[in-house]
């Protein structure tokens, strides 16, 4: 069995940075419990002899030429952000009260 | 002249090509059907403004003699996954909604090359989560053969599209399915290419080892002039494939061809013929082997132990490997910005946009993969999850060595009645086993339709795979398929399509 009890889901949920309210959080523990039981199998399978895949068809060190390429204008790279200053992104407080 | 949203893109391109159509006549047949249609379909989340221009001028390029790709004039259908410089992308999240990219995904920037038309962007599962294209944030999308149905997902707009001739082709993305099962929901032909074929770049990421761009369409050559549209190495994504691919066209014109399927040797994955498939899938998938054993192909039963981990592991890897993704969407440089107000820091500005920005399936699969990646657990799932992917790899490896294709049902069951799956997350990733091995093991699969269900009158889809590498087995394969299912039903499955008004 899991222990993804709702504390552990308003834990994930800082770190992943998601707001979820009280609600989310009871909801998300009963059904994530569930899920990590019936992911859990995968544990049952490999043995250590088995190295892990992270890539299906492997590519070893993929490289380009050193030379500058095509780049977004700052204004191109500006024009979707929410706030900005014209030249940087403009964002709220990096530090709070208790930092 | 006949109706040009019925005609094939083949036959589009033959047309165009002689003078006997114009694209803007094919681009405005396509826009007024998609304008009676869509209000009920809701194929589209964003319509092309410039589809006539565009059109009009292909036919000016033509008309003054310059030389032009097979798709120069034919209209398409991009899925909202990739970024388009003219268009809206949302990929069906709120916290998109309105951002317009800076620059254009490869695949777009090649199709706008070879003169294709777009027609506009479709609906999809937020972020591609998905099965059924219900967890799109803006509006659910109707299957073209049933309204109260589901097109499957997450490309659900792109095959209803097709299927509803909104569009002759369509853009798709599979990382573990999403081309394949709605294709085989709605009586279409959609691809998945080897891991790396296809250009990545400028398509907003699910799980980057499992995301491929690939074909839509009605017929298996049309999803081949696309494929060698899209195809090729793209130094902008680091895990493009270099090497050069043979025309999967001439692949499939070869197979289409064909006298029989001698010498063929296919190989019937035991293990996706799963419990709970639909009779009717049953009954359609036996048909189809027999029906390929009387052309002369081998046809054996081959055992991949290993499949019956494959949801398990795939709902471990995607939600990692998205968590990570779905980081860039922090309301600093694109996209949604929730300010709760209070003297907000920026991590609280981004937890609150977060929230509200992102639907259900995606915050519970960021949780999930969060969950998965985080210390103390990560071997346990993230690191477990892939070795059982090296092993599905094997099984796959060990088949191919006397097989030359494996095949299985698209989908264990038809279009499920929208509304059933939604609130049982499990129940709708379960669905997702014919088609999830493929993306682990980065091999190509195609679906293609095999006939209706007896039980309800809906699509069956089959699904063709092959090593990677060997896409154009599939439409070898696939055009000669086809072409021996039209001969014994006296129509391709498409075509049987109820009018949508």
């Amino acid at each position: 069995m899991s222990d993804m009890t709702p504390e552990t889901v308003r834990h994930l949920a800082e770190l992943a940075r998601i707001a979820l309210t009280d609600d989310e959080i009871t909801r998300l523990a009963g059904e994530l419990s569930a899920i990590v039981d019936s992911v859990e199998a995968v544990q049952k399978v490999a043995g250590d002899d088995v190295p892990p895949t992270s890539h299906p068809i492997p590519l070893g060190n993929v490289f380009r030429e050193d030379v500058v390429g095509q780049t977004l204008s700052t204004e191109d790279a500006l024009a979707g952000a929410p706030d900005h200053d014209g030249s940087r992104f403009r964002v709220t407080a990096i530090l709070g009260d208790e930092q | 002249m006949s109706d040009l949203t019925r005609w094939s893109a083949s036959e589009l391109s033959a047309a165009l090509t002689s003078g006997e159509i114009s694209s803007v006549e094919a681009t405005t047949a396509h826009v007024e059907r998609i304008d009676a249609t869509d209000g009920i379909l809701g194929s589209f989340l964003a319509r092309a403004e410039g589809a006539l221009a565009h059109a009009a001028d292909v036919d000016q390029r033509r008309s003054a003699g310059e030389a032009l790709s097979p798709l120069a004039g034919v209209p398409i259908a991009i899925k909202d996954v990739l970024c388009t410089t003219d268009m809206v992308t949302t990929a069906g999240s709120r916290i998109l909604e309105g951002w317009v990219p800076p620059y254009d995904a490869t695949v777009v920037s090649k199709l706008r090359a070879a003169g294709t038309v777009f027609l506009g962007k479709t609906n999809m599962d937020e972020f591609a989560m998905g099965s059924s294209t219900e967890h799109s944030g803006y509006h659910v999308t109707k299957n073209p053969w049933d309204i109260t149905r589901a097109p499957g997902g997450s490309g659900g707009g792109s095959a209803a599209a097709v299927a509803a001739y909104q569009a002759p082709i369509a853009i798709g993305s599979d990382t573990g399915g999403s081309i394949r099962q709605p294709a085989a929901f709605t009586g279409t032909v959609g691809v998945k290419p080897t891991y790396g074929g296809v250009s990545r770049y400028g398509v907003i990421a699910l799980a980057s080892s499992l995301d491929q761009v690939g074909p839509v369409s009605r017929t298996v050559r049309d999803s081949a002039l696309v494929h060698d549209v899209i195809a090729g190495h793209d130094p902008r994504d680091s895990t493009s494939i270099p090497t050069p691919w043979v025309s999967m066209t001439a692949a499939a014109d070869e197979g289409a061809a064909l006298a029989d399927l001698a010498g063929l040797r296919v190989g019937v994955v035991k293990q996706l013929q799963v419990k709970g498939t639909q009779p009717g899938v049953h009954q359609r998938f036996d048909e189809a082997v027999a029906l390929m054993s009387a052309q002369g192909a081998e046809v054996i039963e081959v055992d991949l132990p290993h499949m019956d981990y494959a949801v398990a592991a795939y709902y471990l890897i995607l939600p990692a490997e998205a968590s990570s993704n779905l980081a860039k969407f922090d309301s600093v440089r694109f996209g949604l910005r929730v300010n709760p107000g209070g003297g907000a820091t920026v991590e609280d500005v981004m937890s609150a946009t977060r929230e509200q920005g992102f639907g259900d399936e995606v915050k519970r699969r960021i949780i999930l993969g969060t969950y998965a990646l985080s210390a103390g657990y990560y071997d346990a799932y993230y690191g477990s999850a892939q070795k059982v992917r090296t092993l599905i790899q094997r099984d796959f490896a060990t088949a191919f060595e006397s097989v030359d294709l494996l095949i299985s049902p698209s989908a264990p069951t038809t279009a499920f009645p929208l509304g059933e799956k939604l609130d049982d997350p499990l129940a709708m990733w379960a669905g997702d086993i014919t088609t999830i091995p493929v993306n682990l093991a980065g091999i190509p699969g195609m679906s293609l339709p095999m006939g209706l269900s007896p039980e309800d009158g809906l699509p069956v889809g089959l699904q063709l795979m092959a090593p990677a590498y060997e896409d154009h087995r599939l439409y070898r394969f696939g055009a000669a398929l086809e072409r021996l299912f039209q001969q014994r039903d006296g129509s391709l499955v498409y075509q049987n399509a109820p009018e949508v008004v």
